[in-house]
């Protein structure tokens, strides 16, 4: 089940080959959905659902795909797995599917997937696959909650809308700093949690 | 066979979209009953809260909905009714509506618990990033509003997205939209800036300056056209204080 290769593919994106701090992919996600905790964890799972899936399905296919148009089996599949999110979320979670509106369309433009299916699931069968796909959907998503938490915690003052950071200090001159609901103050966020992460990693870093 | 013949590719292209075009037009269906539910259900929630009136959980919306909301109401520019059927308000598409020459002008008129009748009229415009909508609230005195709901495709969070905030909508209860018996909508402006047909206004959004005037310039867009039904129902009001004056013993 859980093989030392499998468990590679499956917590190895989580840290040393995360798809966004290693890899600088989906970077464009990761500064739209990340203004507050909610929508960012909504769509995590939607990009774990969609990588998991795609990769299985390319993964079975990958001995059939004609080399030529790969990519656009790849996309294909990756598209029609991303309309199906949006469709049951509009059926079953209205209110976060407002929220992220356009972005659950954007998953489709996500580096990542793309990444891990070329990388991946068109060299290796179904079952790795998948874990390959659980864990840069994790990667990625922990990333995101990250982003958040700092993005909603100093921007708002919230978090998931509700109210952390006490009434006194706005008493005595505390703001919300209004810039980090903005997308450069992620970018910022983003390139600050890499410079932490590979000073703790040594060897991601370039002699 | 050979993968990267051209027979080969293109069948497995035909045959992968017809699969996938199947598969999605299927969940399509499916799923399509309880979109439209829920689609329906957020717009009596958003016409709801216009009113003031909290909303229930999802199974009970509809009937909240149905208890307050007791006529539906299409006018034409002269203020007269021309269609009360069930759910003609309702069900009038305002994004296809705001683009033609003739509108129609849908009203939902509503009676409160404390007897007071109210009429939402639905407003739709644009934003800075896709189209903003919202119900406005009307005391029967055709003048002044009771409430206001205000909802966006994508506008930008903690920026634009704040119309939807329950203290930028409470800001525009009890504003008047007719001054001195002349229409002149709610403009929703910076501070300091005074609007030019001396309309009351509402304070602009802090950095979402284009979404601000979205609000504004849909308020006035939207509402002009009632205009003439408004003026009726303040000469109802105006009637009726009459006739309740002639009444009066002496």
């Amino acid at each position: 089940m859980l093989s030392k290769r499998n468990k590679e593919a499956l917590f190895n994106p989580l840290s040393k080959d995360n798809p966004v701090l290693v890899q600088i992919l989906g970077i464009c996600s990761s500064l739209a959905v990340t203004a507050s905790l909610e929508p960012a964890i909504v769509m995590g799972i939607s990009v774990i659902a969609v990588l998991a899936f795609s990769n299985v399905i390319i993964s079975f296919l990958r001995k059939t795909i004609p080399t030529n148009i790969r990519i656009i089996v790849q996309l294909v599949v990756v598209a029609a797995l991303v309309i199906i999110v949006q469709q049951i979320l509009i059926a079953y979670n209205y209110d976060v599917s407002k929220k992220l509106s356009v972005f659950i369309g954007l998953i489709i433009t996500n580096c990542i997937l793309m990444g891990r299916l070329e990388a991946f699931a068109m060299h290796n069968s179904p079952w790795p696959s998948f874990l390959d796909g659980i864990g840069n959907g994790l990667g990625y998503t922990i990333i995101l909650v990250i982003v958040a938490f700092f993005r909603e915690l100093l921007g708002s003052g919230t978090l998931f809308g509700f109210h952390v950071i006490p009434q006194w200090c706005y008493d005595h001159g505390y703001m919300d700093n209004g810039l980090m609901i903005l997308p450069p103050m992620a970018l910022i966020t983003l390139g600050c949690i890499i410079w932490v992460h590979r000073a703790r990693n040594k060897e991601l870093q370039e002699q | 066979m050979n993968k990267n013949s051209n027979t080969y590719q293109i069948l497995y292209a035909a045959v992968m979209v017809l699969l996938v075009g199947t598969v999605l037009a299927f969940i399509y269906m499916a799923l399509k009953p309880k979109q439209n539910e829920n689609i329906a259900n957020d717009t009596r929630r958003q016409i709801l809260s216009a009113l003031h009136i909290v909303s229930p959980n999802d199974s009970q919306v509809k009937e909240t909905y149905e208890k307050y909301v007791i006529q539906d109401l299409l006018v034409d520019k002269e203020g007269n009714v021309v269609d009360s059927s069930q759910n003609v308000a309702f069900e009038v598409d305002m994004k296809k509506n705001v683009k033609l020459a003739e509108r129609q002008l849908p009203v939902m008129k509503c009676k409160l618990d404390d007897g007071s009748v109210k009429y939402v009229l639905p407003v739709y415009g644009a934003g800075l990033w896709g189209p903003i909508w919202g119900y406005i609230a009307v005391n029967d005195d055709g003048n002044t509003i009771y409430g206001a709901n205000f909802s966006h495709e994508g506008e930008t969070p903690g920026l634009g997205a704040r119309i939807t905030e329950q203290s930028f909508q409470d800001e525009f209860k009890d504003k008047h939209l007719f001054l001195d018996g002349e229409f002149k909508s709610v403009a929703v402006l910076k501070k300091g800036q005074k609007a030019t047909n001396g309309a009351e206004q509402i304070d602009a959004l802090t950095g979402a300056t284009i979404t601000s005037r979205g609000v504004s310039d849909m308020m006035a867009d939207c509402l002009a056209p009632y205009e003439t039904f408004l003026k009726k129902l303040q000469g109802n009001v105006l009637a009726e204080s009459e006739s309740n004056n002639v009444n009066q013993p002496e």
